[in-house]
């Protein structure tokens, strides 16, 4: 169990941690510099056109992630809070499918 | 009381019946609808990207190393902005205005490249009226730069109300994490843009 009782009847204490150190930022921030500087130098590769849309999908991806986790403590905070985020997150995706389908982009 | 943490630190908040303090829960369920007001207007401009029937089209017009640089100072900002929580969690009031202070001038600087590149875009004859393209993008990246202002002023008035003995101190730190989780979100929805609409717009013409 990650959960306590707290003093408020029937309420409980959410299992949160310490926030990281700024050593970890400065990490997290030197890698997101070097995953831009990545995408700006695979976008100038001829060689990767054939599979670029994939691969600047997932460097995004890896972006997104390192800030959300570790800048917005999704990684230490109550589950709570990544529920509401993915909740809304997850609507906008399915937003944005519904309307690429309606508007037959799949199909062209 | 219950605590929460912020930084490396617990700061006290009123007792709730998740144990969780509701200004967080609030912004959490705000961010998560901004999740969907920017889904649409992604989905938006990838469902009109490549049907404009005039020209500016963006391979054109869009300026990569330009972006690069200004997302660069983004997500170089939101570092600030969580060196300055670390600040403040430990109770360096100076060195959370320092930090919090460069948060904002990057933000400034990001909105500067942005008006560079509207004011480049329109004297190269591309305005929300030209076409499809000019519509989505000026509508999609004029929202996020209006999200990245209020987020400016944001930051300020934290550094303004810093100056006044204990609005911002390590016990109600939490306020400076809700602006930052704001920063934060803005700085995503960025990194979205800038794959979606530069690197993959450019790239498929």
């Amino acid at each position: 169990m990650d959960r306590e009782r707290s003093p408020i009847r029937g309420a409980v204490k959410p299992r949160e941690r310490a926030h990281p150190t700024p050593l970890t930022y400065v990490k997290v921030g030197t890698t997101l510099a070097v995953v831009t500087v990545v995408e700006v130098g695979v976008f100038y590769l001829h060689a990767m056109r054939p599979v670029i849309i994939p691969v600047f999908i997932v460097l995004s991806a890896v972006k997104f992630v390192l800030v959300a986790m570790f800048y917005m403590h999704l990684k230490f905070d109550s589950r709570l809070f990544s529920g509401l985020f993915v909740g809304g997150l997850m609507l906008a995706t399915a937003i944005i499918l519904a309307l690429l389908a309606l508007f037959a982009v799949f199909t062209g | 009381m219950q605590q929460t943490w912020v930084g490396g630190h617990q700061v006290p908040h009123p007792e709730t019946a998740t144990g969780l303090d509701h200004r967080k829960v609030l912004m959490w369920v705000f961010l998560g609808s901004e999740c969907m007001f920017f889904g649409s207007l992604i989905a938006t401009y990838l469902v009109y990207a490549g049907r404009s029937v005039v020209g500016p089209f963006p391979k054109e017009i869009l300026d990569i190393p330009v972006t690069s640089v200004s997302t660069f100072v983004l997500l170089t900002s939101s570092l600030m902005m969580v060196l300055a929580l670390a600040a403040i969690s430990r109770g360096d009031v100076r060195g959370f205005r320092v930090w919090l202070l460069a948060t904002a001038l990057m933000g400034a600087t990001f909105l500067g490249f942005q008006v560079f590149e509207f004011n480049h875009f329109v004297h190269q004859g591309l305005t929300p009226r030209t076409n499809l393209f000019g519509t989505t993008f000026f509508t999609l990246t004029g929202f996020h730069g209006a999200h990245v202002t209020v987020g400016v002023v944001w930051l300020l008035s934290l550094v303004g109300l810093s100056f006044r003995k204990g609005h911002v101190t390590q016990e109600n730190s939490l306020k400076v994490e809700l602006a930052g989780l704001y920063w934060h979100f803005v700085d995503i929805v960025w990194i979205v843009i800038f794959t979606l609409v530069y690197l993959i717009g450019v790239t498929t013409g």
